[in-house]
């Protein structure tokens, strides 16, 4: 319990120091308009990093959340601009924007599960066989989309990537609405329990009765549905669905889970850390544009600050 | 010659070793004969340079020596052949042999035809007719075996140590390794050979010593004694605790289980389990006795569901056939399993004590009650004086002996009627041991049945009404608690 604490205030500090040295160096950094923008941008990596803690926390990992962000963003726009049209039944179906979101939302899901099932059901590495998925849906992508952009999604799609409610970005409210949402199933339900059990020491929690497979094949689906989530987010955000979104996302997500101090082999770690992960990224990534740092150097900066955040990590296990 | 002087090696809580003197003699075969925990493992560790930190000394050739790890072990000429080979399945022979030694021609390359040569060589003084380019991973276990002792001579080993080397080989197999041993002997080595097989330990060794919890007992020549006197050594200990009364009142059975069998995961023609049946009854103690790879934690496995795609036989509970495909199954049926390693199968370390206790008894797709989780978990510490700190405290943290109440505990909340425990107090203190031992007989007391399997034959007899002794996979006797003792015990297993 004590162990955790220290952890997380770790990461706090560290998220401390972070943003007092940036404020010190541009004074542009410490503006509301400033930070607002930081958290709309990290909206999107803390919805697929909070699914993503899931799936580590049951010592697996999804690489396939970037494409599926791309696919289900995809997928949404092409719905809410052409629709399904049956033309041998002559028949056409309309979406709303409600409707697009659902599907998009339910697509993600699916695959998730997919994921899940074929790693339970032929005992594959997860590693594996989401690296499959990361090929396959991006493909799918370019399927869909003929590599062009789909554009001009509606203004009541777009409100949910750049509107404002109460003061406050939409996509800021969704993302924490999400976060609520997670952190509460990982701490107050039983399947939250044994997400950790099973991460922690599989063959004890199959020997109390678990359903090893069940629950991960919800882990998975839930990663897939915050896949689809951030796949709504950044295309409504461009008002556009762009095949190349999310390239790489799945680095950006597994880099806020493990700075955020949860463990790759499983059964420790939260997701609460991995939000103050994802926004330890943001603020980095903020600062250092803001520094006016080469776009090259703030690749080289954050694979430092992921490699010194690992290196503390395994020094605290060690004490 | 290789001798051992005082070496004594405490872990914490148990001494492990005391004082233990041994010889080994050069064109000899010696042997080392002692019950399971009897400390042997510990010792060859010493030898080989795995533990460093022990008292007394070593001498190789009347020079003391100390290695400081297991390289340094090696060069002085002791080799090991392990219980479980150590060998790399997917390389072949030539690569295993020359692992960490490779052969480098003058560019610095592997020289692969003069490593195949002198593989060939070793092959063929093993009289082993195979390829030097098989993968290991097609070898018979018996050949492999070979590999490793040509990995021995390869690194020119003059003490070549052997840990149950015939426990997974065939009778032809084992005949050839004996054969070869001989050959070793006549060129001088001196092999050490530790079983638990008296009549291959008569024909082949020609000194023994025997070893009882951590302490050298005695030492001769093989020749000058008789099975029943070195049984009489291993198990001669007092026996501290008082022997259970058999509980004589007629009862019904509860579990009856029916042609157990469960095919060996490798080897076509050995069974793990070979066809076993037997029955528990209702309040009763059944005791199942058996040495290391006996099938004692496989039986338990496939009783409770661990097996179940690879197993045949049938279960029934209070006349009722039950179908156990899953642990869950098992749980659902009123069965219990307290497993043999607590740290790898009975607890989730990282998470504290209440949330160990209760994993086995969450209802499936709910929020978690952290109140009735903590008066739960604050139940079971009271009652089985569980010493914690508190219910939120990891169960990482704790003792030996308190992870085992804590795993105890566990299965104790789903409420079961048969409650299986696997070598309840391995690795914990006498204290604790003897507090497990209470709860246990408290338990039937309460009508539960029960099954303990251990290889203390002490423990045994002082909880059990009835032992069943298991040897390679099958049941070999059974025995009530008036009729045993340490000597058929352990004549039965052998």
């Amino acid at each position: 319990m004590n162990k955790e604490l220290l952890k997380k205030s770790q990461s706090l500090i560290a998220l401390f120091v972070l943003c007092l040295a940036i404020s010190l160096l541009s004074d542009k950094f410490l503006t509301a308009n400033n930070l607002w923008n930081v958290l709309r941008q990290i909206s999107v990596n803390v919805c697929i990093s909070v699914g993503m803690t899931l799936v580590v926390l049951t010592a697996g990992i999804d690489l396939s959340v970037g494409s599926v962000l791309a696919f289900t963003s995809a997928v949404c726009a092409g719905l809410l601009k052409n629709g399904i049209a049956l033309e041998s039944f002559d028949l056409f179906i309309g979406f709303t924007t409600l409707g697009g979101i659902l599907a998009a939302l339910l697509i993600g899901l699916l695959i998730g599960v997919f994921n899940g099932w074929v790693i339970t059901r032929f005992s594959l590495p997860p590693f594996v066989v989401t690296l499959a998925m990361l090929t396959v849906a991006r493909g799918a992508t370019m399927l869909y989309t003929q590599g062009m952009p789909i554009s001009n999604l509606g203004t009541s799609f777009e409100y949910i990537g750049s509107g404002w409610l109460i003061g406050i970005p939409v996509p800021v409210w969704i993302s924490l609405i999400v976060v609520l949402i997670v952190v509460f199933i990982s701490k107050k339900t039983t399947f939250g329990r044994y997400i950790y059990a099973i991460g922690g020491n599989e063959k004890a929690a199959f020997l109390s009765g678990i359903n090893i497979n069940s629950i991960k094949l919800a882990v998975y689906g839930i990663a897939g549905l915050m896949a689809a989530v951030g796949g709504v987010l950044v295309s409504s955000r461009l008002n556009s669905a762009q095949p190349n979104a999310g390239t790489s996302y799945e680095l950006d997500s597994i880099a806020a889970v493990v700075i955020g101090g949860t463990s790759l082999s499983g059964g420790i770690g939260s997701v609460t850390g991995t939000v103050i992960g994802a926004t330890i990224i943001g603020v980095l990534n903020n600062g250092l544009v803001l520094l006016n740092v080469s776009p090259f150097w703030q690749q080289v900066v954050k694979g430092l600050v992921i490699l010194l955040a690992v290196i503390i990590d395994q020094k605290s296990k060690k004490k | 010659m290789l001798k051992a002087i005082n070496i004594s090696k405490s872990f914490p809580g148990v001494k492990a070793l005391n004082e233990v003197n041994l010889s080994f003699y050069p064109s000899k075969v010696n042997a080392i004969l002692g019950e399971n925990g009897a400390g042997k493992s510990t010792l060859l560790k010493i030898l080989t340079g795995v533990y460093t930190d022990y008292e007394g000394e070593i001498q190789l050739n009347d020079q003391p020596v100390k290695f400081k790890n297991i390289k340094d072990a090696q060069k002085a000429g002791i080799a090991i052949i392990h219980q479980e080979l150590n060998l790399i399945p997917a390389l072949n022979i030539v690569d295993n042999l020359f692992l960490g030694q490779e052969i480098r021609n003058s560019w610095g390359l592997l020289d692969t035809p003069q490593m195949t040569r002198i593989t060939k060589e070793l092959l063929q003084k093993l009289e082993l007719n195979i390829s030097p380019t098989t993968l290991v991973q097609n070898l018979k276990v018996g050949e492999q075996q070979l590999i490793e002792i040509a990995k021995a001579l390869l690194a020119d080993a003059q003490v070549i140590l052997m840990d149950e080397p015939t426990s997974a080989l065939t009778d032809k197999e084992i005949e050839n390794l004996h054969r070869i041993i001989a050959d070793l002997k006549k060129e001088g080595k001196t092999i050490v050979y530790i079983s638990h097989k008296m009549d291959e330990l008569f024909r082949i060794a020609e000194t023994y010593t025997v070893m009882r919890d951590g302490k050298s007992i005695d030492a001769g020549e093989m020749s000058q004694t008789t099975e029943q006197d070195l049984i009489r050594k291993m198990v001669g200990r007092e026996i501290l605790i008082q022997k259970k009364q058999a509980n004589t009142t007629d009862k019904n059975a509860l579990l009856s289980i029916r042609n157990f069998t469960l095919p060996h995961h490798t080897l076509k023609n050995r069974n793990l389990l070979d066809n076993i049946s037997f029955e528990l009854n209702e309040g009763e103690i059944l005791g199942i006795f058996g040495l290391m790879g006996a099938g004692r934690t496989e039986l338990l496995e496939t009783i409770f569901g661990v097996n179940s795609t690879k197993s045949k036989g049938s279960i029934s509970i209070g006349n009722q056939d039950v179908r156990i495909q899953l642990p869950k199954d098992a749980i659902r049926h009123g069965m219990a399993f307290v497993t043999e390693d607590r740290k790898t199968e009975g607890l989730v370390l990282g998470m504290n004590v209440a949330a160990n206790i209760s994993l086995t008894t969450l209802s499936e797709n709910s929020l978690l009650n952290e109140q009735s989780e903590r008066q739960l978990a604050k139940e079971y510490i009271s009652a089985l004086a569980i010493k914690t700190p508190s219910a939120q405290q990891l169960c990482v943290n704790l003792s030996g002996g308190n992870q085992q109440k804590v795993v105890l505990a566990k299965w104790l909340a789903t409420n079961p009627k048969i409650l299986m425990l696997d070598e309840p107090t391995r690795g914990i203190d006498i204290n604790a041991k003897n507090e497990i031992y209470e709860i246990i007989k408290k338990l039937a007391a309460e009508g539960k049945s029960i099954i303990v399997v251990s290889s203390e034959i002490p423990e045994l007899l002082a909880l059990a009404d009835r032992i069943l002794v298991m040897s390679e996979g099958k049941l070999k006797a059974e025995f009530s608690a008036d009729e045993a003792n340490e000597d058929k015990l352990l004549k039965a297993a052998i």
